[in-house]
């Protein structure tokens, strides 16, 4: 019974429940993985694997540089933190990945499969093609049967097996009545097949079983980089979302017990330690603190909370332990609500037709007809059922979209790699295409133009005896304030003074005595001072007028840049904010936005995108917040930073990785440029096929002129992707 | 001609085995890490192969 010295109680280990949340709280030996968002050479890796190897208790170490992760295979007693501690010394930043999510250990099977099917049918097209060359340079009678046969015979098994993803989509747009890309494809593979298979039973001449199986092969292709492309955006995205373990601490008879957040139901006390995230909305029974709204409602400045207020789900406790009793858990939080709420909207995502669908929207059935009208056509004419068939399947297998398929993807590959390496993950895949569009930006402040860091701007007005009190008095605190006050005078060389009983309040400030005199530092009410609009500490020190230290919310790197750089493209830049008139003008002026708004509720926000919208705008938008989530889902386009919450991330189409914002503009050109090459390819498969339709219609195209044209018009088509770069 | 029958087979043969060689090396796992794998070539550590 090794757990229950883990029990909470020595009285309880003998209940079954006691002993399962104790296990639960036991640490198993388990595959820990890491995120590693900056490892980038070989020497990274060494480095990263050295430093874990050397942890006691650790098996074995491997880095991922492609996935940016590292899996560590430990004993029981190594924990994440550890191991996140060991990195940090040799200067590597880590984050636990949630092992729960399935996403973080299992291995991309669809892409496997895609890739797997992929060299059946490049093994297939290369054996069939030397067949098929020795026909084209003059095998006749007996011998050029016998190959025609072999050919099929390599043919239909490697169909039957690389083509199924496309007769599986068929299938399903069919059954839906719909017509979707891999109908014409489908039905240009079979009709090669079937013809192919009735000229070779009748000694013919011309067999396309090379050009079904090329066919199949640059498709392929085509589908893998679309898919690799979306698996590395969607495992990162994932990755991000497993960045936050849930966890979290639950009072059972008085003790605190690691517990999982979906395991915690109604009713149940919960400790919130500073700097932990609310996991569920609740009621305060212990403890003062301030809390931290500012991703529920954009405000920056920290909110009192004392026992018998509510919190919800989402704010991060700041000074003082709390104890909560749980009153909505999971599903039913706040946060939760405010989710599917979003969920429901209609979102601007599902309003954009992408340019692929657009084509086939024009290709298929026009492709369709035109293959009938041959078949009619010749048969009317000739009277030859067979001359006809051959005919309408090289109109099909020659007008098959081979190009069009490697179109969308080959570009948005290297668009998507390029966006990659600056930082930004494209995690959908018409992004691109609808960031071209963008002519309006709209940006949240709190968190996405600001970095929610506070930064005090008035220290030179004060004497140096008053700055090395504040010190002092603000090193006894981590409220963010208290923070930032010791960072900004430790970093000018200011001497803490000599104070004594240096206490924290939560809720309110911290005490200390200097010489007899009590000196405060804390909320405007609690040292007797004016509240002001600006987020402002005061210092008082006994029997002498308190004096203010202001502070502004530093902006986030880049911010700048990025802003003026999308003015400098032309674009109307827009900044709506939820938090005070106050704190937003001075920001909106430093900037340079003119158009600001503030104090602007969640539905303030998307209802002014709707109006933009209306009017015509393509608007583009930058959040964090969950008051972000609802315009961010029913913008156009958008993007959050990674710092962002879970849901707004979710809601946006790229995530920005670093906490720079001055790849925006940037990104913005880079999306450009990917539509216009974009458009560019779909041109030159329709000139091409412009050129080889009517030789097909005619009667001219032999296997060998469709295997050519096939071959250049996919060249062609990746080549003008890859300028790109 | 007769030497067809000959060669035919034998260039099928060649072929699938290169199929077969690419079928193991996905199915044990080479091409999990790319990257990874053109940096490690760097690096003096012994390197065994790739742990699933």
């Amino acid at each position: 019974m090794t757990t229950a010295t883990l029990s909470a109680c020595p009285a309880c280990s003998a209940a079954p429940s006691a002993e399962d949340i104790a296990a639960r709280a036991m640490p198993k030996p388990a595959r820990l993985t890491l995120s590693l968002p900056t490892i980038h050479c070989a020497a990274c890796i060494s480095a990263v694997e050295k430093a874990l190897a050397a942890v006691p208790g650790v098996n074995d170490a491997r880095v991922n540089l492609t996935l940016k992760r590292a899996q560590v295979d430990a004993g029981p007693a190594v924990t994440a933190s550890d191991l996140i501690a060991a990195l940090a010394d040799v200067g590597y930043e880590a984050h636990e990945l949630d092992p729960g999510s399935a996403a973080v250990t299992a291995t991309d099977r669809a892409g496997r499969d895609l890739l797997m099917r992929l060299a059946v049918a490049g093994f297939a097209s290369m054996n069939v093609m030397l067949l098929s060359v020795s026909v084209w340079s003059g095998a006749v009678d007996a011998t050029r049967d016998l190959f025609h046969w072999i050919s099929a015979f390599i043919t239909f098994p490697a169909i039957a097996f690389s083509a199924r993803p496309f007769f599986r989509s068929a299938y399903t747009a069919l059954s839906a009545h719909r017509l979707n890309m891999d109908v014409p494809i489908t039905l240009a593979i079979l009709l090669a097949l079937v013809t192919s298979l009735w000229e070779t039973a009748l000694s013919g001449e011309h067999a396309y079983f090379d050009a079904a199986l090329t066919l199949t092969f640059f498709l392929l292709a085509g589908r893998y980089l679309d898919h690799r492309t979306r698996a590395i955006a969607r495992s990162a995205a994932e990755e991000l979302t497993a960045l936050e373990v849930p966890r979290a601490w639950k009072l059972v008879n008085g003790a605190e017990t690691a517990t999982p957040v979906a395991d915690l139901s109604i009713g149940d006390l919960i400790r919130i330690r500073p700097g932990a995230r609310m996991p569920v909305d609740g009621v305060v029974t212990e403890g003062t603190s301030e809390t931290d709204r500012s991703f529920l409602t954009g405000e920056s400045l920290p909110v009192p909370v004392a026992p018998g207020q509510p919190v919800s789900a989402g704010e991060v406790n700041l000074t003082g332990p709390l104890t909560l009793r749980a009153t909505a858990v999971g599903q039913d939080t706040a946060l939760h609500r405010m989710a599917d709420l979003v969920a429901i909207a209609e979102s601007g995502r599902s309003r954009y037709t992408p340019l692929a669908d657009r084509a086939a929207k024009l290709y298929a059935p026009g492709v369709h007809i035109l293959s009938a009208l041959a078949f009619l056509g010749w048969l009317a004419w000739s009277h030859d059922l067979r001359t006809a068939l051959n005919i309408a399947a090289a109109v099909l297998i020659i007008t098959c979209p081979c190009a069009l398929g490697l179109a969308v993807p080959a570009v948005t590959t290297a668009a998507s790699g390029r966006l990659f390496r600056k930082g930004m993950l494209v995690k959908h895949e018409t992004a691109l295409e609808r960031l071209a569009q963008v002519d309006t930006v709209v940006f949240d402040k709190t968190g996405t133009l600001t970095s929610g860091a506070p930064v005090p701007t008035n220290l030179d007005a004060h004497d140096p005896a008053t700055l090395s009190q504040v010190l002092a008095v603000a090193e006894g605190s981590s409220h963010p304030l208290s923070r930032a006050l010791t960072t900004a005078l430790r970093a000018r060389g200011v001497a803490p003074a000599p104070v004594t009983d240096l206490r924290e309040q939560p809720g309110y400030g911290t005490t200390a005595i200097l010489e007899g005199k009590s000196l405060r530092l804390g909320r405007a009410s609690w040292v007797g001072a004016e509240e002001t609009a600006t987020t402002t500490a005061w210092l008082s020190a006994e029997g002498e007028a308190p004096r203010p230290l202001t502070f502004t919310d530093a902006l986030r790197p880049g911010a700048a840049e990025a802003v003026a750089g999308l003015k400098a493209m032309g674009l109307r830049v827009i900044l709506i904010s939820g938090d005070t008139p106050a704190a937003v003008a001075p920001l909106a002026r430093q900037l340079g936005i003119d158009d600001w708004t503030a104090s602007a509720l969640p539905g303030d926000k998307a209802g002014r995108i709707a109006d933009l919208q209306a009017r015509g705008a393509q608007v583009l938008m930058v959040g964090d917040g969950l008051n972000d989530t609802a315009a961010l889902r029913a913008a156009t386009v958008s993007i959050s930073p990674a710092s962002a919450l879970d849901a707004a991330r979710v809601a946006s189409d790229i995530v920005l990785l670093g906490t720079d914002l001055s790849p925006l503009p940037g990104a913005l050109r880079t999306a450009r440029k990917a539509t216009r090459r974009i458009r560019e390819n779909f041109r030159i498969a329709t000139a091409y096929n412009v050129i080889a339709v009517p030789l097909a219609i005619a009667g001219l195209a032999t296997p060998l002129i469709a295997a050519l044209a096939m071959s250049t018009s996919s060249i062609v088509v990746s080549l003008n992707a890859l300028r790109l770069k | 001609m007769d030497v067809l029958t000959w060669l035919i087979p034998i260039s099928l043969f060649l072929g699938g085995i290169g199929l077969l060689g690419f079928l193991y090396t996905l199915r044990s796992d080479q091409y999990e890490d790319p990257t990874g794998d053109s940096q490690r070539i760097l690096s003096a550590d012994w390197d065994d192969r790739p742990r699933p």
